[in-house]
């Protein structure tokens, strides 16, 4: 019998922590079918995060390191300098890359370092239990946020393609989204791109992923991707805010 | 071939660093140790290796990080405030088991303090700069020689027992000129990824991954551990102290201390021996792990010890705690800058002899 569907090869076996509902477990299968198709597993090195993705170590069949919070870009810039003919790529939160790391995702962006940077953008904190994010909705309410995010106290939301989109370095920036099928399919040529452009020496690639937080949330898997549709993506439209290969 | 030239204490250690087969410096300007980043920055392009001014001290503790991941000799340099923004990466690396090389040129503080030379990290450094159960090796140089020569030992040592290493001068060993033999044989960087079966290189499809990690959700393991890595502590503490002893023979009065006031005590005990003042000194070299065998040696004999620091009293403490306080440990100090005079440190070693 002729296998249409597996597991890609670039995850391991390791059972996956995340919540029912959570899209992290796509954007993993994403990513690994990246590396895949590209033939890149055995040169790669990702990093992980802090945060719920913390423990992605354990589940890309990469070499991986585990980094502080919000150093993952720093981090990748470390290992890139050292080994310019390896693949490496960050996978970080909205928390770790456009609060604590704020500093490290633009200047990293802005140095045009050849990396990839999968950026996982749902709008909480997960792995401490559902707190405001500089991403959090106007009006969302989350454990830091009880009475709805106040932009008059708690700021704006902040998007981070058209903020990275500002500077002349990076080489490909694109917002995408997993809550449907259609959706699922763009993200996927997206990050493939995403880790093309390093093989192929194009520099900086960022793949911002509109992702769900059914748990934190506090809303079905389905509801949680209704509220991707109905709120998120109003507010971080999706598609490409910079491509230097469509800049001729 | 070994050459004798004459070079700032700074710019010995990045010469020094370059033939040990460092090639990844990343730094970010702080006088007053900046001299090695503007050494590097002209050196590395020339030899293919990576200079890179990082966006912050944070950063750039992270890029050595991801440098020494790869089994890499890789290193960072600054002073005092700015090791406080590295102490975070600092225990990611002591908690990752990750050998690298820091550089810390004191200057006064607390806060942004002064741009003048300091002992006063010294607490910080040599109780492991971070959060956590941690230590790194701290390694004390008082001439522009020993700069140059400790940030070998630093690499090896660090490599030898997974450990980050630091060189601690105070401020006048980054400045002041000497000359100085350079190592003359250079280590070649593509060996060095090769011993370090752990590094993360890329599995090349031959291997499991390797993970570099500080992360332990189970108790029991991150318990596990932190035992084990204090095990190697105790091993570096029984194998690689090291320390001078200077005119000990029949000191009755022995003198600590480190980097430039050991060598402005050296000269005051030079004038204590011609008024026939018993006195001695033991410079600790490491300053973790502690030399406290020979201090512990020391006091079975000597009526008391003074220590010379450009702190409040720190390693004083280290002092006592190495003599079990069986003996008086005076004190003669000078903060924020200040250096005491010979004359200074003679006139506290006749209080201490009568």
């Amino acid at each position: 019998m002729a296998v249409v569907f597996q597991k890609p090869k670039a995850l391991t076996d390791a059972v996956l922590h995340y919540c029912p509902g959570c899209t992290h477990g796509i954007v993993h299968r994403l990513v690994a079918e990246a590396i895949d198709e590209l033939g890149i597993e055995g040169r790669t090195v990702g990093i992980a995060p802090v945060g719920c993705s913390v423990m992605a170590y354990d589940y890309f069949r990469c070499d991986m390191i585990e980094a502080s919070h919000g150093r993952a870009p720093a981090v990748a810039t470390g290992v890139k300098r050292s080994m310019p003919d390896n693949i490496v790529f960050t996978y970080q939160g909205d928390g770790d890359l456009a609060s604590i790391g704020l500093c490290e995702t633009v200047s990293t962006a802005c140095r045009g370092e050849n990396i990839t940077i999968i950026f996982i953008n749902n709008a909480i904190y997960g792995m401490t239990g559902g707190q405001m994010a500089p991403t959090s909705l106007i009006g969302q309410v989350t454990q830091t946020s009880p009475y709805g995010r106040d932009p008059k106290t708690q700021g704006m939301p902040i998007r981070i393609c058209e903020l990275l989109a500002s500077l002349d370095a990076p080489a490909y920036l694109e917002r995408v989204a997993v809550n449907s099928v259609a959706h699922v399919r763009q993200a996927k040529k997206a990050i493939l791109k995403a880790f093309r452009n390093q093989v192929e020496g194009k520099g900086f690639s960022l793949v911002e992923v509109v992702s769900t937080c059914p748990t934190n949330w506090g809303l079905t898997p389905d509801k949680a991707c209704q509220f991707v549709e109905e709120k998120m993506i109003p507010f971080y439209p999706l598609g490409v805010y910079k491509d230097k290969e469509k800049i001729v | 071939m070994s050459e004798k030239v004459l070079m700032k204490g700074n710019e010995a250690i990045a010469e020094a660093a370059i033939r040990c087969g460092c090639r990844h410096y990343f730094g970010y300007p702080i006088t007053p140790q900046t001299e090695i980043a503007a050494y590097m920055s002209k050196r590395m392009p020339k030899i293919g290796g990576t200079f890179l001014q990082a966006e912050s001290e944070i950063a750039a503790i992270n890029m050595v990080y991801g440098a020494a991941s790869t089994g890499r000799r890789a290193m960072t340099s600054s002073s005092s405030p700015g090791i406080s923004l590295k102490a975070e990466g600092i225990s990611y690396l002591a908690g990752a088991d990750l050998p690298a090389l820091i550089v810390n040129v004191q200057r006064g503080g607390p806060g942004l303090g002064g741009i003048q030379p300091s002992q006063s990290d010294y607490f910080f450094m040599t109780r492991g700069p971070g959060h956590g159960d941690f230590h790194i090796i701290v390694l004390a140089p008082a001439t522009v020689q020993e700069m140059a020569d400790m940030t070998r030992l630093a690499f090896e040592l660090g490599e030898k027992y997974r450990m980050p290493a630091m060189l601690l001068a105070d401020g006048t060993m980054g400045q002041m000129m000497e000359p100085v033999v350079l190592p003359g044989e250079s280590v070649d960087p593509e060996t060095i990824p090769a011993t370090k079966p752990w590094a993360v290189t890329g599995t090349q499809m031959k291997r499991e991954h390797n993970i570099i990690n500080s992360l332990y959700l189970k108790p029991d393991e991150l318990e596990r551990t932190n035992f084990e890595r204090f095990e190697r502590y105790a091993k570096l503490e029984k194998e690689e102290c090291r320390w001078e002893e200077y005119m000990m023979e029949d000191a009755e009065i022995c003198v600590v201390s480190v980097g430039i006031t050991a060598r402005v005590s050296k000269n005051a005990i030079v004038a204590a021996r011609k008024e026939g003042i018993k006195v001695g000194m033991i410079r600790p070299i490491t300053l973790f792990p502690f030399p406290k065998a020979p201090l512990a040696k020391a006091a079975e004999k000597v009526k008391g010890f003074l220590t010379v620091e450009l702190n409040m009293g720190q390693m004083n403490e280290d002092v006592k705690l190495a003599i079990n306080c069986s003996k008086k440990v005076a004190m003669c100090n000078r903060v924020g800058g200040m250096i005491p005079g010979a004359d200074e440190v003679l006139a506290a070693i006749r209080k201490e002899a009568k």
